[in-house]
């Protein structure tokens, strides 16, 4: 199957520190693939490069056949290319739905959408659990629910591709399950791409994985492909054999 | 930009310009010129306040667009005999494209090197006045005759310094502006420039052009205030560079932040509430200013998000 999306030697240089260092990378449409890695392995740099809000110093990253390597993060935006924030950032003066009123009309401007702003809105609030809210000033959510907020608005962006950094980071139990529900409804109609720390949600939920370690990947494969790989265990899942 | 309750909205924006209409007949013949005055001066402020309450845009330069509608329309009548739509429409035109090439330039920067950078082109703007007196007058400006501030509709001409006539003129203006500022700050890109003010960097990862819909911002924004300036000049005929400095750029500034950023009534308020303030105050004594100075105070501690926002976030909260 040809990729959604790929890298091909991908760098960023920070001054002397290689945070991404020639990185190729593959996309299959429609996995779910968690990016997981020790802090500063450049996780949160790589997907940056791929979502545009950072330019790469080399190499070049491919969606669905374009080389948009040098594409303004908006326009990659428009071609379905969507990032949720690590930190949570809804706009915290604007109501729920104006929020997700926001993507939704970008799609419908670009003729990616039908139908109206309200419908398409409700309809995201909902798949969230947020319908009963949509009134609610952002700022004024629980953290939980800015996070879900956080994920609806990345979904009316109607994504090919859904880039989600740490999005369980601060959810309780009760809610990550209900996030693992979320994320397996929306890889029905997207590929989605995680970075994620909390060990049971990523081999729950990715159909591979890929592990980063000082920039470089340093191993992919299915999650016991992953847990069997010493390397890795060196790494990262905490070397308890050592 | 509350979700609910858009026809209360324009019902009570409607409200106001009827209020305002009827106000011709009963107000005496001073304040009916100071309203006339403050209606064209409150469009000046809600061009201001589309770009520094909605997009959270601060220039210290507004009064460059302001100018360049007084000059764009007054040149033209004064030099080249031009009528008055057509010397409105100068202006307007002079205003747009000037805030088109400042926004291209100023746009390259934000926060405090915005604020310096709308100042120091407002000061090249007025500066430039007082280079081409031969043509701008100077700092004694121009006086705009008589004769040639007559709007001829159909068969029917309008003498825009009888007082009514320009009362209604700055009412219409005012009420045409007021309308197409609540329907901008209500659609899809009003919701787009509040984003941006409240964060640009995850406007632009929602698929949005900050910097194109800023432009188009500070254009609206300009051709605003330079229909407030050529207004000024055909309803009062007069067209000085006093309009140009940095006062008439700190003026606005204030009216907004006084009525309430970000509220669509708000520039009308403000702008209201100085005049009076300075005009009652200047009847008791010549320290007026220092009274002024005082209400001032009192309103920022007491009212921190001006006249409309604080009654908005305390008691209306459908208030455009």
């Amino acid at each position: 199957m040809t990729p959604l999306l790929t890298t091909k030697g991908l760098s960023r240089h920070f001054g002397g520190l290689r945070a991404v260092d020639v990185v190729d990378f593959a996309l299959i449409p429609g996995e779910i693939r968690a990016i997981i890695g020790p802090n500063g392995a450049g996780k949160t740099t790589f997907v940056s490069l791929l979502s545009g809000r950072i330019r790469p110093s080399s190499g070049m990253v491919v969606f669905d056949g374009a080389d948009i390597t040098t594409m303004p993060a908006y326009r990659r935006v428009r071609l379905g290319v969507a990032y949720t924030f690590q930190i949570t950032s809804v706009f915290a003066n604007l109501t729920a739905f104006d929020n997700v009123a926001l993507p939704v009309q970008r799609t419908l401007t670009d003729g990616r959408s039908k139908g109206q702003v309200r419908s398409g809105v409700m309809a995201a609030l909902e798949r969230t659990g947020l319908a009963d809210r949509a009134g609610t000033l952002a700022g004024q959510l629980s953290y939980g629910h800015q996070r879900l907020l956080e994920v609806a608005m990345g979904l009316a962006l109607k994504p090919r591709l859904l880039i989600l950094d740490e999005p369980t980071q601060g959810l309780a139990d009760s809610e990550i399950d209900n996030f693992i529900t979320l994320v397996r409804e929306i890889a029905r109609g997207a590929t989605v791409l995680l970075i994620e720390h909390n060990m049971p949600v990523v081999m729950q939920l990715a159909d591979r994985i890929t592990v980063f370690n000082s920039g470089k990947i340093l191993a992919e494969g299915t999650p016991e492909q992953i847990r069997a790989n010493a390397e890795v265990q060196d790494a990262y899942l905490g070397a308890t054999h050592g | 930009m509350r979700d609910a309750s858009p026809a209360k909205a324009y019902a009570l924006h409607v409200g106001v310009i009827a209020l305002l209409f009827a106000l011709n007949f009963v107000l005496p013949d001073y304040h009916q010129g100071l309203f006339a005055r403050i209606m064209a001066l409150a469009v000046f402020a809600m061009g201001y306040n589309l770009l520094f309450g909605y997009v959270g845009l601060l220039s210290l330069g507004h009064a460059m667009f302001f100018s360049a509608g007084l000059y764009g329309a007054g040149l033209t009548v004064h030099h080249l005999g031009w009528g008055v739509p057509e010397a409105f429409i100068a202006g307007v035109t002079c205003g747009a494209l000037l805030a088109l090439v400042i926004g291209l330039l100023a746009l390259r920067t934000s926060g405090v090197a915005f604020m310096i950078v709308t100042m120091m082109f407002a000061q090249v703007f007025y500066l430039l006045i007082l280079y081409f007196a031969a043509w701008t007058g100077g700092d004694q400006g121009l006086v705009v005759q008589q004769a040639s501030r007559t709007l001829n509709l159909g068969g029917a001409s309008l003498d825009l310094t009888d007082p009514t006539v320009r009362y209604m003129s700055a009412l219409a203006l005012f009420a045409v502006v007021l309308l197409i500022t609540l329907t901008v700050v209500r659609s899809r890109f009003g919701r787009v420039l509040v984003a941006i003010r409240e964060n640009e960097e995850r406007t632009k990862m929602l698929g949005y052009d900050t910097v194109a819909n800023k432009l188009a911002a500070v254009v609206a924004s300009g051709a605003i205030c330079a229909a407030s300036g050529a207004a000024y000049a055909l309803l009062f005929g007069y067209v000085g560079s006093s309009f140009a400095g940095v006062q008439y750029s700190i003026l606005p500034l204030l009216w907004v932040l006084l009525g309430g950023a970000a509220t669509t009534l708000g520039p009308l308020v403000g702008t209201l509430f100085m005049y009076y303030v300075t005009d009652i105050t200047s009847g008791f004594t010549s320290a007026y200013l220092l009274i002024v100075g005082v209400a001032l105070i009192l309103l920022v501690l007491f009212f921190p998000k001006g006249i409309l926002g604080s009654i908005r976030e305390r008691w209306l909260g459908w208030l455009p």
